[in-house]
């Protein structure tokens, strides 16, 4: 159906106060015909699960830079799964390769690295929203 | 559980006992359209009139989130459940869109129920889209509903017309005034705003529009025993904000004690029903000049054989009794 937009709410979870990447991947996707529902800096998990819940979201990502990723990578799937909201998650920025199966393991569903191009941005979304 | 599974009228139950994710799943149906957003609007339809409907509209950037946000925690304060649609527009090339409003409204987020719309291109659709997430709303306890639209284009004027309250923001400069004015939000609003009254030039800004309306009631245009306010806001620091809630108020008394109310009930209803008889007229039309027939009338217009008059009677005979 034309009029399936996959919704994605992209947010930054944390104190950092980068939003550059986050902006560059709002508008990738927007150019893939998706609509972003974004929610900018400083966001909380509660904050985060709020507007999941509200804009009926297919994905949420997450853009980190404070390498504080394998708390709250995990803090997200918890209050997720406390709202029991079953949403894919996820999360793009700097995270050390070492750390990736380790948030994959606990339950995040795709980590991009800072220079992913935009057609994989695009494809992991997609894809992760399918595999749901 | 993912209520995507969940059939409608399980979602309906679910988002009248407070599940905000029956809720959302609802909106997205019924902006969807088709069968299922049908049957909700028909499990739903008693709330069409329900829930108190207040238009917000300006241009882009002149603060209307930040002045929702501030509304929505004023309402929340004195114990109402309010809800907000946000709409924005959709990239006329990919059909994407990045909503934004959220940004300003966080502090509100878990209080209130927000929703961004983007309008996907098709006039008609997000002329029920919106009708029918008012309703969803309404039906799931929510009062006031907010609707937060960038005034440009005929359906979004015609959407914050429907509202019960119409708010138009404009700021200092940049014309503001004028540009409100001919994009016809003028006429339709019952409550003006001009936000970032901390900036140079509120004050002319408020001369101009009240020349305008002054102009609007010499030519004898709506409803001689209300004369819409004009409120200075500054909705970073909320100044001014809480005489925008009470103008809202104030109008809505007005239409109460005026026996209007029912009048901008009625008038969304007539504006729902004719999108959907529009909607319905428009694939009829697509049928009918899709036939093999039509094609070569068609053709043989362009090609100045037969007259464009002569083509549309034949290929659709159907005239309106005269
Ligand atoms: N100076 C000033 N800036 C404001 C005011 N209200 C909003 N803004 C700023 O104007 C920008 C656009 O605000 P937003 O609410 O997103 O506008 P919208 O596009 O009309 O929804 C933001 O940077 C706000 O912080 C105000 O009263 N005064
Ligand atoms: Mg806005």
């Amino acid at each position: 159906m034309s009029d399936r937009h996959i919704r994605v709410v992209l947010a930054k979870l944390g104190l950092d106060g980068h939003d550059r990447g986050i902006k560059v991947v709002a508008r990738i996707l927007r150019d893939a015909g998706m609509e972003v529902i974004y929610l900018g800096l400083r966001q909380t998990t509660d904050s985060i699960v709020a507007a999941a819940e509200q804009e009926d979201a297919d994905v949420i990502g997450l853009s980190m830079h404070n390498a504080g990723h394998l708390t709250l990578g995990p803090a997200m799937l918890a209050a997720l799964r406390e709202a029991e909201l079953d949403v894919p998650v996820v999360i793009g920025g700097i995270v050390p390769d070492a750390d990736i199966d380790e948030l994959l393991a606990s339950g995040v569903a795709a980590v991009l690295g800072p220079g992913a191009p935009a057609d994989e941005v695009v494809t992991t979304v997609r894809r992760v929203v399918q595999g749901e | 559980m993912n209520v995507r599974s969940l059939p409608v009228e399980q979602l309906v139950e679910m988002s009248a006992a407070g599940d905000r994710r029956a809720t959302g799943r609802l909106l997205t149906i019924v902006e969807r359209g088709g069968p299922d957003a049908d049957h909700i609007t028909e499990l739903t339809h008693a709330f069409s009139s329900r829930a108190r409907v207040v238009g917000i509209t300006g241009a882009p950037g002149a603060g209307k989130s930040t002045l929702v946000a501030r509304l929505i925690a004023g309402l929340v304060a004195d114990g109402e459940h309010p809800a907000v649609l946000a709409v924005d527009p959709s990239s006329p090339l990919t059909g994407g869109a990045i909503l934004g409003d959220r940004v300003r409204m966080s502090e509100v987020e878990s209080v209130a129920f927000i929703r961004s719309v983007a309008t996907r291109g098709h006039a008609g659709g997000l002329a029920l889209a919106i009708p029918g997430g008012t309703r969803v709303l309404a039906a799931a306890g929510f009062d006031p509903i907010v609707i937060e639209t960038v005034g440009v284009g005929q359906v979004e004027v015609d959407i914050t017309a429907a509202a019960d309250t119409t708010v138009v923001v404009v700021t200092p400069g940049m014309g503001d005034a004028v540009q409100a004015n001919k994009a016809g939000l003028l006429e339709v609003a019952d409550v003006f705003v001009v936000n970032k009254a901390d900036r140079p030039g509120a004050d002319d800004t408020r001369r101009d529009l009240e020349l305008m309306l002054e102009l609007s009631h010499v030519t004898g245009q709506e409803d001689a025993t209300y004369r819409p306010p004009i409120m200075m806001t500054n909705s970073l620091d909320g100044s001014g904000v809480g005489a925008v809630a009470a103008a809202i108020s104030a109008h809505r008394l007005h239409l109460v004690e005026s026996g209007m109310l029912a009048d901008r009930h009625e008038r969304r209803a007539r504006f729902e029903v004719a999108t959907r008889i529009q909607a319905r007229l428009d694939i009829t039309v697509q049928e009918a000049l899709a036939g093999d027939d039509s094609m070569s009338l068609i053709r043989a217009v362009a090609a100045g054989q037969v007259a464009p008059t002569t083509a549309a009677l034949s290929i659709f005979p159907f005239s309106p009794v005269l």
